[in-house]
């Protein structure tokens, strides 16, 4: 694409809406700055109600931010309406125009721009290939699937060179595997587009498959930003480990360290962690523990009963006793290993280094 | 909380649209003007004389004796009819929805439904008076009764009640439609007869819905002028004594002050239909229906239900078809045979029928496609849009519902008269044909907006968004996206409005000018006068142009409508 990549940055936006039932005013976006860089795949991320829509749907124009101000590129484009804004959108309902075929509904951000016809029938044919739809120009849109009505959509946006394309949970109306392969696909033509791109999910595997960045968001404001892995592995809070794949918690307090590790007492059970500079003696601290990282044995690690174990085929699940916590976990290729069954006395094994301390 | 520039923000973005802007302001104005000012000015009328702000006016109609009679009296009929067409409509819901029929049963009733929107006023009282009158067909010549009188209290009554009950029955097949068959399965599983059935299940959850389909045939009723003037006698409602105050009595203020007693009655039942029983009857009703009810097929509930509505429907039908029939009768009421077509030469050569015909096609013409789209852009705005005023426009364009047509025309005579606050300004609309198109407009406008609400809110916000998002203007989305979307609506609403205005009379018969002949006023006219054959033969002129019009409507929607599949996706 010819145009020049444009970054968007949210300079403390909040939106505030009023409760129906309660009459007051609440935040729906709180004060949340944010840095999207040109050409970067960015999903905003979150439970539903945490605030990811009505952000795309700022950076759209559909909704005015009630403080603070949005820039795409050097632009600041708080006052410009939708239609003036240099964005697309890819809908979660699609939103095609039902009495236009594939064509017409690829060409209608063209005509409106009075692009010559020769170019707009160039255009929409190299964007219908670009989507592998080609040849389905005469087709109504009901006459679709899911799948393929999803990729007239993203034609539409794309059709139009914008310089940021907005994604509103756009495949959360497909079936699972058509999802899978749909993520792929929309990753790959981002990349072959170079665009920047921001998508809204609820879906935190669909975000870690897609994204250079991740936003999670909760309650109005911005949790936590980073590649998947440092989400993944260094989430700064309960509610990011907890939102991201599954983690255990065990709580207690610092006990002693050396340059390496830390001792980390739960429940009287002292538990390794690897040390940072920052932990002090004395302090609380919470163990992040993801159920693959790690696994049961018969001596050495942290004391444990186990309580619940079933297998689930490509992986054995227990759920065992640390002191008060209940910790679960995930034995993967469970063929070949030690089964143990409820009741067992066990120990619990890992290295220090594959836990997140909060 | 810091300042808010979010709604400074959306004002600004709204007037980055100067076409959305000035659309806003200019239906702000008209609804202003062409609704809201006449009922003010009914207000200022009886409230305000020389002397400053007095009650004389109300003091002084409170006593003229026939005033006080013309209240009771509208109460009464309101109250009757309200029941009768709300049983009724019940009846024939229940059986259509409940009960197993055939083809035939199907079709009338399919007729039945039809009816209020092709139903001229006065084609029901005229053959009321033909069947039932003095020298009525079936009174009179076939049991031999001299003296039956059907002017009056009884006649008003069972010919509005015919007019209302289908509206009811509309009403109360989509609410009967909404009930989950498994709730009535469930009580017959724990051992409820049938009849136990309908009045612990399915009578409890129609309660809100049987009300709101009272309180509207009472609100028609009550505003009704067309009936209770051809087959009222001496029995006044409130509607016709207001018309005589304005056109016998010449009493102006009078009568402002009598249309804003009517007005105040309908007003109040509006308030109650609208704000508490309609969200009232929706609320209990949200289900849809899971899948099929199972029909009942036990012949003694089905036989006698059957046979009670085919006779009703097909009584009503009769009534409609006696007009046609009774223009062709050579002396109306003692010579039948035979037929002769002298009526209709008569209006065409001597009553300038062809001139009315036209005058009421041409006004009527004119004001459907104006309404129609003035509706879808209301609709447009208040479904899909927001900004400061929305709340206005939806309560005033509702309002209109509520407005009988005769209280209208007493506040366009007082409003417009004299010019805008008797100043002179705009005075030249009063006496013209633009001021009776209006009429019709503001007449046809709540049907046309209430459905157009309707059928955009079936549509999917983001499509919309998603033309907007392309960079469609508001201009754009709405005739690129909206109209085409909701064609159908738009297109029964054109014929909605065209037909409603072809036979409007109550508020058009206190505005026309000589130089407009309208058919129903002319039907009015000859009825007055007891010539039956000419009111039966200008009668049978409207029926046939307004069913004309909607078998033409639904010509065009099956060919050219929005097309099936894009149906069925939403």
């Amino acid at each position: 694409m010819k145009k020049e990549k444009k970054g968007i940055r949210l300079d403390h936006i909040s939106k505030i809406y009023k409760d129906p039932k309660t009459g007051k005013d609440f935040y729906a976006v709180k004060d949340t700055s944010l840095e999207i860089e040109p050409g970067s795949f960015v999903t905003l991320l979150g439970p539903s109600g945490c605030g990811k829509t009505t952000t795309l749907r700022m950076i759209a124009g559909f909704e005015s931010p009630d403080e603070g101000e949005i820039f795409l590129g050097n632009e600041a484009i708080n006052e410009l309406t939708p239609n003036k804004r240099d964005t697309a959108m890819v809908f979660q309902s699609y939103a095609l125009l039902p009495h236009y075929n594939i064509f017409d509904n690829v060409a209608y951000g063209l005509k409106l721009r009075k692009v010559p016809k020769e170019e707009i029938k160039e255009r929409v044919t190299r964007i219908l290939e670009l989507v592998e739809l080609s040849g389905m120009e005469a087709r109504m849109t009901n006459q679709l699937s899911g799948g393929q009505q999803q990729r007239v959509a993203l034609a539409r946006a794309l059709v139009i060179e914008p310089s940021v394309l907005l994604f509103d949970e756009p495949l959360s109306n497909l079936d699972a595997k058509l999802r899978v392969s749909m993520r792929t696909e929309i990753r790959r033509i981002q990349q072959e587009v170079g665009i920047t791109a921001v998508y809204v999910t609820h879906d935190q595997s669909e975000a870690m498959a897609i994204s250079d960045k991740i936003i999670i968001m909760n309650k109005g404001v911005v949790a936590q930003m980073g590649t998947p892995h440092e989400i993944y592995y260094h989430p700064n809070s309960e509610f990011v480990a907890d939102f991201i794949g599954e983690a255990n918690f065990l709580k207690g307090k610092m006990i002693s360290h050396d340059d390496k590790v830390a001792q980390i007492e739960v429940d009287g059970l002292p538990i390794t962690v690897a040390y940072e500079k920052n932990m002090k003696e004395g302090n609380d601290y919470t163990v992040v523990l993801r159920p693959e990282a790690a696994s049961l044995s018969e001596k050495g690690g942290v004391p444990c009963t186990v309580e619940l174990s079933r297998f689930m085929g490509s992986y054995q699940n227990y759920h065992v006793r640390v002191g008060n916590t209940l910790v679960k976990l995930e034995e993967h290729n469970p063929k070949n290993k030690r089964i143990f069954e409820v009741g067992e006395k066990c120990t619990l094994v890992f290295e220090p280094t594959s836990v997140h301390v909060l | 909380m810091a300042t808010r520039q979010g709604a400074s923000l959306d004002r600004k973005k709204l007037m980055a649209d100067p076409i959305m802007v000035s659309t806003i302001v200019v239906l702000i104005a008209f609804l202003t003007l062409f609704i809201l000012y006449p009922l003010a000015i009914l207000l200022v009328d009886s409230f305000v004389s020389d002397s400053g702000l007095t009650l004389d006016v109300f003091k002084r109609i409170f006593k003229i004796p026939t005033f006080k009679t013309a209240i009771t009296n509208t109460l009464k009929v309101g109250f009757l009819v309200g029941i009768i067409s709300t049983a009724v409509g019940l009846l024939f819901a229940y059986v259509e929805v409940y009960v197993r029929s055939n083809k035939f049963m199907g079709g009338l009733f399919k007729v039945v439904s039809m009816l209020p929107v092709v139903s001229p006023p006065f084609v029901l009282s005229l053959s009321m008076i033909m069947l039932f009158g003095k020298a009525g067909i079936i009174t009179r010549h076939l049991l031999g009764i001299y003296d039956n009188s059907v002017y009056g209290f009884w006649g008003i009554a069972i010919v509005q009640s015919m007019t209302f009950f289908p509206v009811c029955y509309m009403m109360f097949r989509g609410l009967l439609k909404n009930i989950d068959p498994s709730l009535e399965e469930a009580a017959r599983d724990m051992g409820a007869s049938r009849s136990k059935v309908f009045t612990s299940v399915t009578l409890p959850l129609l309660l809100p819905g049987i009300g709101n389909a009272f309180l509207v045939t009472f609100i028609e009723s009550i505003a009704d002028f067309a009936n209770p003037m051809i087959i009222g006698g001496s029995y006044d409602t409130l509607a016709t004594t207001i018309y005589l105050q304005i056109t016998g009595a010449y009493d102006k203020p009078g009568a402002a002050a009598m249309a804003v007693v009517l007005l105040c009655i309908t007003l109040l039942m509006f308030a109650v239909q609208k704000y508490y029983l309609e969200a009232k009857s929706t609320a209990t009703l949200t289900g849809k229906a899971s899948r099929q009810r199972m029909l009942i097929e036990d012949k003694s509930v089905r036989l006698p239900l059957t046979i009670l509505c085919g006779a009703i429907a097909l009584f009503v039908i009769i009534m409609y078809i006696c007009v046609p029939i009774g223009a062709l009768f050579p002396t109306w009421g003692y010579t039948f045979f035979p037929l002769t077509t002298k009526w209709f030469q008569l209006i065409f050569t001597r009553y300038k029928g062809f001139k009315a015909f036209k005058d009421s096609f041409m006004l009527s013409v004119i004001a459907a496609p104006i309404t129609a789209l003035l509706s879808m852009i209301i609709s447009y705005l208040v479904v899909k849009r927001k900004f400061k005023g929305k709340g206005f426009i939806e309560a005033v364009s509702m309002l209109a519902m509520a407005v009988p047509g005769t209280v209208l025309g007493v506040g366009y005579i007082r409003g417009f008269s004299g010019g805008v606050f008797h100043t002179g300004f705009l005075q030249g609309l009063y006496g013209t044909g633009a001021i009776l198109v209006i009429v019709f407009i503001v007449r046809s406008l709540p049907t046309g907006t209430r459905s157009g609400i309707a059928a955009l809110r079936q549509i999917d916000k983001s499509i919309e968004e998603s033309a907007y998002d392309m960079g469609a203007n508001s201009m754009k989305v709405f005739t690129t996206v909206t109209l085409p979307l909701i064609k159908d609506s738009f297109l029964s609403g054109l014929v909605t409005a065209f037909v409603r205005s072809i036979t409007a009379i109550s508020a058009i018969i206190l505005l026309v000018t000589p130089q407009f002949l309208l058919i129903t006023v002319q039907i009015n006219e000859f009825a007055e006068k007891g010539s039956y054959g000419l009111a039966c033969a200008f009668a049978t002129l409207l029926i046939a142009v307004t069913y004309t019009a909607v078998a033409l409507m639904n010509l065009f929607i099956k060919h050219f409508g929005t097309s099936r599949k894009i149906k069925e996706e939403y």
